[in-house]
């Protein structure tokens, strides 16, 4: 393990807030495209089903 | 062939379908491994101690805050000029992903801040300019949502990111423009006084190329999704009308 001296708590935490804004934004990201692509699909069956 | 050619939606899908999971793979491969190469290989400096790690999460983050908002300007003018949907879309995908790298520059610059100045915060020319240009972030993405009609929209935030500009090169620049603030100069300078050591440029450069990648991908993942988030709005109407 890297030692981090009398700084790991401020090295860690910015890795830590950096960690989790980046999967935050991928993750709402991802879901978000899934949400779409699933309704546009949705909406494109009805549409060639009811002609 | 023309670049215009992938201002036709249905060009930009099939190529960015084809194109993402390269870059995403290349972008996941090269950020992990920048940051491994940094956080566990790389010395502690001998005045910031541990604390110079942080320079392979912030100066990327930071290139990436303001290297957003002028790709937003580059495709906001290609709207504003060619009035092409798919370029005000990337704009409009880029913005939060912007915001995010800005609001990382500020926290990790912030939490390094504290011990190494003895403050989280001054008024200093770049980190309030960083402050503004997040505030420009916030304002751009929710304007989008204010406006119903979306062509509106695109046309007040593209006017809106070309004032914000000013503030997105004052960012960059803000340490040439005034010699004044708690702010150092550039970490990759050219000058070799200011130049960070090798030891910490390499994996610095393959962090900032990791976080290049991880934008573009999340930039073909958005703009993809506002493609079709447009389309199914038409379809909506489309059925309405029938």
């Amino acid at each position: 393990m890297v030692e981090l001296g009398k700084y790991a708590g401020t090295v860690l935490l910015a890795y830590g807030v950096t960690i989790l804004l980046v999967l935050g934004l991928v993750a709402l990201s991802l879901v978000k495209g899934a949400r779409v692509k699933r309704a546009l699909e949705a909406q494109e069956k009805r549409m060639a089903k009811n002609g | 062939m023309s670049i215009w050619e992938y201002a036709n939606p249905k060009k930009f899908m099939q190529t960015s379908a084809w194109a993402l999971p390269w870059v995403t793979g290349l972008a996941v491969v090269t950020l992990i491994g920048a940051l491994i190469w940094g956080f566990f290989f790389t010395p502690d400096d001998f005045r910031m101690g541990s604390t110079v790690k942080i320079i392979y999460i912030h100066v990327p983050a930071a290139i990436m805050a303001t290297g957003t908002w002028f790709m937003m300007l580059a495709t906001s003018l290609v709207w504003l000029i060619r009035r092409h949907h798919v370029s005000v879309l990337a704009a409009k995908a880029a913005a939060p992903i912007g915001m995010t790298m800005t609001l990382i520059g500020l926290f990790t610059g912030a939490i390094w801040g504290q011990p190494m100045w003895g403050t989280w915060w001054a008024w200093d020319p770049r980190l309030t300019a960083f402050l503004i240009l997040f505030l420009f972030y916030l304002g751009y993405m929710a304007l989008w949502e204010a406006i119903e009609n979306p062509d509106t929209a695109a046309d007040l935030t593209s006017v809106l990111c070309l004032v914000g500009s000013v503030f997105a090169v004052i960012s960059r620049y803000a340490v040439l423009f005034w010699n004044q603030g708690l702010h150092q100069g550039s970490s990759l300078s050219m000058d070799q006084e200011e130049h960070v050591a090798d030891v910490y440029a390499w994996p610095l450069w393959t962090a900032i190329i990791g976080f290049g990648l991880l934008f573009v991908s999340l930039v073909l993942i958005r703009t993809r999704t506002e493609i079709r988030s447009r389309r199914l709005r038409a379809l909506e109407a489309r059925e309405r009308m029938a």
